[in-house]
């Protein structure tokens, strides 16, 4: 029986969440039969389960329910708020029982009478006017018979019908008017009539909805039923899963993939290629299983949002406000770990939105707004993460509002708040201890803030933005990871020993020592590096692990930046290995204790490596001062070496692209209607020439009005336009390529204002606007490049972006490699590399044909870097794929 | 453990005295290899190793009972054992044989043993030539250092 009611009480849950949702959507349309008739076959089956089950009180609730749901579905009520509210809050109670029951497993005392009652006098009293009013409890078929308008004395049953229940043969035309899933299905749902008499609680017969032989039946009529609504559908077959045995078949996938790494590495090794058919073969199928253990554990996010329509609706009830909720790709399907963790921070966030965003209606008329506000919720998948943003119209974030509060709680001096911009003061909301509404209502501001939504989105490794305009409203967006269990990883050396950092906290990667550009400095032994004319914090990760420094005590190596715990602060590493994706793995309870470690990890060879917690790091750093981190760092003007101008566009409806500024040649706006087009091409006359344009978005749509935006580029004596939408802003940024892209027009994606933005492909576009077709995806193969550079830290940054750009990247470390790779009688399209290297190679005579491309620090041409094609800054990436583009095709068309 | 139950035991040596793990807890024995030291965790922890692409935590009897921690250079043998989900692996000078023993030689722990000695044992068996001091395998991989008995 326990495991009866187990199943009960998950299915019940569902099934009131769904009638949560319906009803709000019935109440705004009385009239929707399809919905009134779901709802009614829902707590209909509920009230049929618990008389199975012998839960009197469940059965009387929710045949009361039942009975006022039956008014409205023959029309003898109609549905007013009032009446919902009432059903509603019969839903409340059964879950309060419910929540009774899962507890101790029986149902907890309690008198509901004063709901029956009140269920069952809106029922009636407001029934009046039909023609038979007053149904007695007792059964009393005249009574019915007129109510209902059909035969009071069931058949099937075999006895009369009690107030408000509903006949079989009634019941059996919901379920036909709902569209079952295919006829097999339908006529399933004869064969389960038996069941559906288990409505009367003496008959032994095997419950409705679960155990019993057409179990599904029901269920996957419902789901069907939801498909003209264009609702979410999951799938007709489903079967219930224990949780813990996808956990357990996750983590076995792991493992598996783990062994499959060695296993590589293995063959790597010994070259024998016996093994390499069935090893690839291995591999393929590891790597389906892996996809599809993964799907098991997605949810659609919307799971997370079936509590939302009705704590709007209550809001709307309680406030007296109009609010309609707008839900959007509810389908976006995410890690149940994750899910459950955003759930609560979500909630709350409408609720907020709800209760101090949107204004009242008259104050929303006084403004010249509609007043029924608007919040939207919409989720979709950006790179290896998901965006949720929640968006309402109303009175927005009040600046001034703010400054005060943030003074008043002592958060800010007056000093500090007056050289803050508005954002900067706005994100005061997520301090710890702040809340604006004036006063507090039922809903929120119960002393949980935004602080304690930001850390929970923070603890998942996610991050969370507002953008909020005085009187126009409040957009909020979080960022949170798709999965947690496997993670990008930087494998960073201390010592002789690895450790991994995850990706997302990183901002950006600096050497330091002696030769670059960075020296760790230190006061009363606080270490700090000098950072665009800032200190920021820094730890030794040696000295953290409790190792000796080396040496003399000066610090060489990287400095990995990372934020956490709302600060910034630089991680002195001796070297940086590598990127992996990694499967985090927990540590037993011996080790759990160390607050800077996170997890375990297996690498491809084998061993095992330990993840760094960027938390506990930042909390390494609590003696030595805070740093808080500053949201506006780009007005630090100060041009590092390392760091670019990038300007951001918008390309299309929420688009956002960056351009590197040094290859922008000029920044031009053109009348939309001085835009031609000829001979196929769009043009623009452009100081007596023709300007070839395309449009950033990479479909060619200008505007047909107003002036749009065109950025100009030229190269050996040629100009191109590429038209974007609007120029957003110039930003100083790393631009550190976190992944190459597949799709023409874009180089890949970087991490340009806490965002992941993609970069255009300038090369590509001015192709196309030349041509109207673009050369580089149509480029027959790929060009094989060799990439010469001494640098291990280099080396590992190019390849892959050069590979990205879709180059056969061979490597090489030095001179040596490089001739042997010559006399071995290889080919490439183009050498990119150590400017002096490239030199002393062409010197001796290796490649003169090949262009040369010198990636150095010093851009300045030396008379021995004058055979070099060109020589490019590294942190210049767009500008070195572009020349090497150029350097590629020239080569091959010679 | 129960030692009266318990009545197959692992014979290992550490630190030169014969000690034994009850059978039943022992997941399996093996050769210890590539273990990744852990900074910052209490001495007994020698470190994380990967086994068939599990994460074991293996600690050195020896720093356990109170002794010097092994050089990682000498050979050893580890002996694996579950808690939870946890495995962690024991390490030990060497691995000898399985002896079936019964109530008749044993004996309660001496109480003038050495704390923690005592606090990691749960009696001794008297074998013709040598005393065999049994093991509480699940102390000896406890977290909280209960060592002080």
């Amino acid at each position: 029986m326990d495991e009866l009611i187990g199943e009960f009480l998950a299915e019940t849950a569902e099934s009131l969440d769904t009638i949560d949702s319906e009803l709000v959507k019935f109440e705004s349309d009385p009239t929707d039969r399809a919905t009134l008739d779901n709802i009614f076959r829902l707590l209909h089956t509920i009230k049929g389960t618990c008389g199975f089950l012998g839960l009197t009180r469940l059965e009387a609730i929710a045949h009361a329910g039942e009975t006022l749901l039956g008014k409205f579905r023959d029309g003898t009520l109609t549905a007013d708020s009032a009446a919902v509210t009432l059903v509603l809050q019969s839903l409340d109670r059964i879950k309060l029982v419910l929540a009774g029951l899962e507890e101790t497993g029986s149902e907890p005392e309690g008198d509901d009478s004063d709901l029956i009652s009140a269920l069952e006098a809106m029922a009636t009293g407001e029934a009046a006017p039909a023609p038979a009013p007053a149904p007695e409890p007792e059964p009393e078929p005249v009574v019915e018979a007129a109510a209902e308008g059909e035969e009071a004395y069931d058949a099937d049953l075999g006895r009369p019908l009690r107030p408000g229940e509903v006949s079989l043969a009634d019941l059996e035309a919901a379920f036909m008017a709902a569209e079952g899933p295919e006829e097999a299905e339908g006529a399933a749902a004869h064969d389960g009539d038996e069941d559906d008499d288990a409505d009367e609680p003496a008959m032994a017969t095997p419950a409705v909805p679960a155990p019993a032989g057409a179990p599904a039946q029901p269920a996957a009529a419902v789901d069907k039923a939801d498909v003209p609504k264009g609702e979410a559908v999951r799938t007709q077959s489903t079967i219930r899963v224990n949780v813990d045995v996808l956990e357990t078949l996750m983590t076995t996938v792991s493992e598996l993939v783990l062994a499959r790494n060695q296993l590589h590495q293995i063959v790597r090794d010994t070259e024998d290629s016996a093994l390499k058919t069935p090893l690839q073969r291995l591999s393929s199928v590891t790597a389906e299983l892996q996809d599809g253990v993964m799907k098991t554990r997605m949810q659609p996010v919307g799971d997370a949002w079936k509590k939302l329509p009705r704590i709007v609706r209550d809001t709307q009830q309680d406030l007296g406000k109009k609010i309609r909720l707008i839900m959007e790709g509810e389908d976006t399907e995410l890690d149940r770990q994750v899910l459950e963790l955003i759930k609560d921070p979500l909630t709350h966030m409408v609720r907020n939105s709800a209760d101090h965003g949107v204004e009242m209606p008259d104050v929303r008329a006084a403004n010249g707004k509609a007043e029924t506000g608007t919040i939207r919720l919409s989720a979709y998948h950006e790179g290896g993460a998901i965006i949720i943003k929640i968006a309402d119209d109303g009175a927005g974030l009040d600046p001034e509002k703010i400054r005060a509060k943030a003074m008043e709680k002592g958060l800010a001096t007056a000093d500090e708040l007056a050289s803050m911009s508005e954002q900067q003061i706005q994100r005061f909301i997520f301090a710890a201890g702040f809340s604006t509404a004036a006063k507090v209502t039922n809903l929120s501001g119960r002393g949980v803030g935004m602080d304690v939504v930001r850390t929970n989105i923070e603890q998942i490794g996610g991050s969370i933005d507002l953008h909020s305009e005085v009187g126009k409203g409040t957009t909020f967006a979080i960022k949170i990871p798709l999965t947690l269990a496997i993670v990008s990883a930087l494998i960073v050396k201390s010592g002789e020993a690895r450790f991994a950092l995850p990706q997302l906290a990183v901002r950006e990667l600096l050497r330091v020592g002696p030769g670059s550009a960075h020296t760790v400095e230190s006061m009363n032994g606080a270490k700090m590096i000098r950072l665009r004319n800032r200190l920021l914090p820094v730890v030794s990760l040696n000295g953290v692990l409790g190792k000796a420094e080396s040496g003399d005590g000066t610090l060489n190596g990287y400095v990995v930046v990372i934020e956490a715990t709302g600060r910034k602060l630089g991680v002195v590493v001796d070297d940086v290995l590598d990127t992996e994706e990694i499967v985090v793995k927990p540590l037993s309870a011996q080790l759990r204790n160390i607050s800077i470690f996170s997890g375990a990890t297996l690498l491809g060879d084998g061993s095992v490596i330990i993840i760094l917690d960027p938390n506990g790091l930042s909390n390494e750093l609590a003696h030595s001062g805070e740093e808080v981190v500053s949201e506006d760092e780009a007005s630090a003007q100060a041009a590092a070496a390392d760091r670019q101008r990038l300007l951001l566009v918008r390309t299309g409806e929420d688009d956002v692209k960056a351009v590197p500024v040094s290859l922008i040649t000029r920044l031009e706006e053109f009348e939309a209607s001085a835009i031609e087009v000829s001979d196929a091409r769009h043009v623009v006359q452009y100081r007596g020439r023709l300007l070839p344009l395309a449009h950033a978005s990479g479909v060619d749509e200008f505007k047909r009005e107003g002036r749009h935006p065109v950025l100009v580029f030229s190269e050996e004596g040629r100009a191109a336009g590429v038209a974007v939408e609007e120029i957003l802003d110039v930003v100083e940024e790393t631009l550190d390529l976190q992944m190459g892209s597949e799709r023409p027009g874009v180089i890949g994606s970087a991490i340009i204002k806490g965002r992941a933005t993609e970069v255009l492909d300038i090369a590509w576009h001015m192709e196309r606007a030349w041509s109207g077709a673009p050369q580089r995806p149509a480029r027959a193969g790929r060009h094989s490049i060799l990439l010469v550079e001494p640098d291990a830290f280099a080396r590992r940054m190019m390849a892959p972006l050069l590979a990205a750009a879709g180059y056969d990247v061979t490597v090489v470390s030095g001179l040596h490699e490089a001739r042997d790779a010559a006399q071995m009688g290889a080919q490439y399209a183009a050498i990119v590399g150590d400017p002096g290297v490239l030199d002393t190679l062409s010197s001796e005579g290796y490649w003169t044909q090949v262009p040369r491309l010198g990636v150095g620090e010093h851009t300045a041409a030396t008379a021995s870097t004058a055979s070099l094609a060109a020589i490019m800054r590294p942190s210049d990436r767009g500008g070195l794929i572009a020349a090497l583009d150029r350097a590629a095709r020239g080569s091959q068309a010679a | 453990m129960d030692y009266q139950t318990s009545l197959e035991f692992v014979t290992v040596r550490i630190a030169g005295q014969l000690c034994g793990a009850p059978v039943r807890e022992i997941r399996e024995v093996f050769a210890p290899q590539a273990i990744t030291s852990v900074p910052l965790a209490r001495g007994e922890i020698a470190g994380l190793l990967n086994l068939r692409g599990r994460i074991v935590t293996v600690i050195d009897a020896r720093v356990r009972l109170g002794l010097p921690a092994r050089d990682p250079s000498e050979p050893c043998m580890a002996l694996g054992l579950e808690r939870g989900s946890e495995l962690y692996g024991v390490l030990v000078d060497e691995v000898g044989e399985v002896l079936r023993l019964g109530a008749d030689t044993y004996e309660p722990v001496p109480a003038h043993l050495d704390a923690c000695w005592r606090a990691m044992m749960s009696g001794v068996h008297r074998l013709e030539t040598d005393l065999l001091a049994i093991l509480d395998m699940q102390r000896l991989i406890a977290p909280e250092s209960a060592m002080a008995a």
